[in-house]
């Protein structure tokens, strides 16, 4: 209404600001971003550079040998492949697990079923690190420790993923599932025929959280496994660590690049969907 | 998904159920309740039996003393919690805890707040710093904990030449006991910030504009908008923060475990490693598992406590 008359002073000392907020941002930007580029680019320095005093901010010679350094130094194959084998299969048989059980809380009757979803959310309450003692010794007394089936198992039950696609089932229109119903389609048909392709966005979203989670973990790990062919990355770079003393830098900041990249790129990808899914609560 | 079965040849299913009265009626109901039972099955054994037995489990633990080898847990009653209590380590490890606690939970707020508020302007380039700010977030701890070695490296670190430059002499930061605490918690802040200045960001992009034009018309300034307008009303996104944020710091290991160790002369002893540490490295389950119930404690307290105080504040929208 009386906005024309005040608008012009707001407007002038918003544009007062603008190059200190530009300041600002680019200062944002650089403590945000400025350690992952020095991680990148002096894991690709020959060793005098990185040592050397001023810094050398931008490699002027390239020596891709620190990765092969690394490569060799720890069996950074056996990690890789531990480390994908458990984010993907984990990720798919928690992805199937909650799917179902989302599912049954959205669409199928049961008597007391607020009080079974309580049950289930109560879980979220349980901290991670309550649980490691009884865990190892459960896995242990099934006889997989330092395996793949001890590794993934413990992580297999969600309640986040159920929780998020529960609340999206119940948001996809009525009509059309009674129709699946009306043409003969049985529950599990309904589910993987109908639901599932209307959820394509919150399933991928749930997955990639699930997977890059999967990917970081780190005490679990750490405690399940005992050989190096058994290590995911992460317990893998602790080894590093371990095994280069800091006079060879390079080699441990180029396993530390083999461990980030793969994250960084899903994330650069699919940015949109993970910080959807990890900032998810906030604006339920 | 593409091989899915034919089409079935339509059953008239439902008009023959209800044509067989009530009990075809009641049996088609016990069919969906057995449906039920079945499809939550998988994921309920699972948290039942590494979530919730666990939690049992614990309890009955942190009454024995075990070494995690010999046959007999020995019964001791609450002696594992008298001891813990009145041990100095222990105590420290608690004191540890509550900084590290308050450090990293109240900077990664200050500082995430005051990025949003940035992001928030119509700046170029803003969704790029965006997406910058959040990728420390998503970055694996172990390697978060291995690049933050290298840039405080005392002799090669990137720490030497900047603090250099405006004439400060480096710590040795993870090394030194007075400074390994503060270095861990910048870490942890480097980390954070980005996922909760994403989380006010997407509050302040819902709040109403016609609310800032009529503080501002009434003679308002920024501070005056942001104490008395924003604050209040993203009070529910703070409450979020607050609670995932504690939750999550109290968890924090990773990074500790590359950087630190819990040392150097138990600095960065946190609660999360001390249970670690007796479990697996001493391999004292009663007071590991008695640390992992103090532990859960803990966490249920402050939740409650939370939900409790900004029930009262939040119910502005």
């Amino acid at each position: 209404m009386t906005g024309t008359t005040t608008a012009p002073p707001a407007v002038r000392r918003n544009r007062a600001a603008r190059p200190v907020q530009y300041v600002l941002l680019v200062l944002v930007a650089v403590l945000a971003f400025g350690p992952v580029y020095w991680l990148i680019s002096s894991a690709l320095k020959p060793g005098q550079d990185i040592y050397r005093y001023p810094p050398e901010w931008i490699p002027t010679r390239l020596r891709w040998q620190n990765f092969a350094d690394a490569w060799n130094a720890v069996p950074f194959g056996h990690f890789f492949v531990n480390s994908s084998v458990v984010a993907v299969a984990g990720t798919a048989l928690e992805l199937l697990f909650a799917v179902l059980c989302a599912y049954g809380f959205a669409f199928l009757a049961f008597p007391r079923k607020r009080l079974l979803f309580l049950v289930l959310l109560g879980a979220m309450m349980v901290p991670g690190n309550v649980t490691l003692l009884p865990n190892f010794l459960t896995i242990a007394s099934l006889g997989w420790v330092n395996t793949w089936a001890g590794l993934i198992a413990p992580g297999l039950g969600s309640v986040f993923a159920t929780f998020l696609l529960r609340q999206h089932f119940l948001t996809l229109p009525k009509e059309i599932l009674e129709a699946a119903r009306v043409d003969g389609a049985g529950h599990l048909r309904t589910l993987f025929t109908v639901v599932l392709p209307l959820s394509r966005p919150i399933l991928v979203t749930v997955a990639l959280v699930t997977i890059v989670t999967k990917w970081n973990d780190f005490i679990w790990p750490l405690i399940v496994t005992n050989s190096d062919s058994m290590r995911t990355l992460p317990i893998g770079l602790l080894y590093l660590n371990n095994v280069e003393t800091s006079q060879n830098w390079g080699a441990i900041l180029a396993g530390t690049v083999i461990v980030v990249l793969p994250i960084l790129v899903v994330f650069l990808l699919a940015q949109r969907h993970i910080i959807a899914g990890l900032t998810q609560g906030a604006t339920k | 998904m593409s091989t899915a079965p034919p089409p079935a040849v339509p059953v008239p299913a439902e008009p023959a159920a209800a044509s067989r009265g009530p009990s075809g009626l009641r049996r088609r109901r016990r069919r969906e309740y057995q449906l039920f039972l079945a499809f939550i099955a998988p994921n309920f054994v699972f948290l039942l039996l590494f979530a919730y037995w666990p939690v049992v489990y614990s309890a009955y633990l942190s009454l024995t003393r075990w070494d995690m080898v010999s046959p007999v847990k020995r019964f001791v009653g609450l002696d594992n919690y008298a001891d813990l209590l009145t041990d100095p380590d222990f105590l420290g490890v608690l004191w540890t805890t509550l900084l590290f606690v308050v450090g990293v939970v109240a900077g990664s707020l200050i500082i995430g707040i005051a990025t949003s508020l940035l992001l928030n302007q119509r700046l170029r380039a803003r969704n790029a710093v965006r997406t910058a700010v959040f990728a420390p977030y998503v970055v694996t701890g172990a390697a978060v904990g291995t690049l933050w070695l290298f840039i405080f490296d005392p002799n090669y670190g990137l720490l030497k030449p900047l603090m250099g430059a405006v004439g400060l002499n480096a710590p040795a930061m993870m090394t030194d006991s007075h400074w390994a605490l503060i270095g861990l918690i910048v870490v942890y802040l480097w980390k954070n910030t980005g996922f909760v200045a994403v989380i006010y960001l997407a509050g302040l992009q819902g709040l109403p504009r016609e609310l800032y034009e009529a503080a501002e018309l009434d003679g308002a300034g920024p501070w005056t908008r942001f104490r008395r307008l924003t604050l209040p009303l993203l009070s529910p996104v703070t409450f979020f923060v607050l609670v995932t944020m504690v939750i999550q710091t109290f968890q924090a290991f990773d990074i500790i475990a590359v950087m630190t160790g819990g040392g150097p002369a138990n600095a960065t002893s946190i609660l999360s490693w001390f249970i670690y540490q007796q479990g697996f490295q001493t391999f004292d389950a009663g007071r590991a598992a008695g640390g992992a119930i103090i532990m859960f404690a803990v966490l249920l307290t402050i939740t409650g406590l939370q939900a409790r105080f900004l029930e009262r504040r939040v119910h502005y929208r």
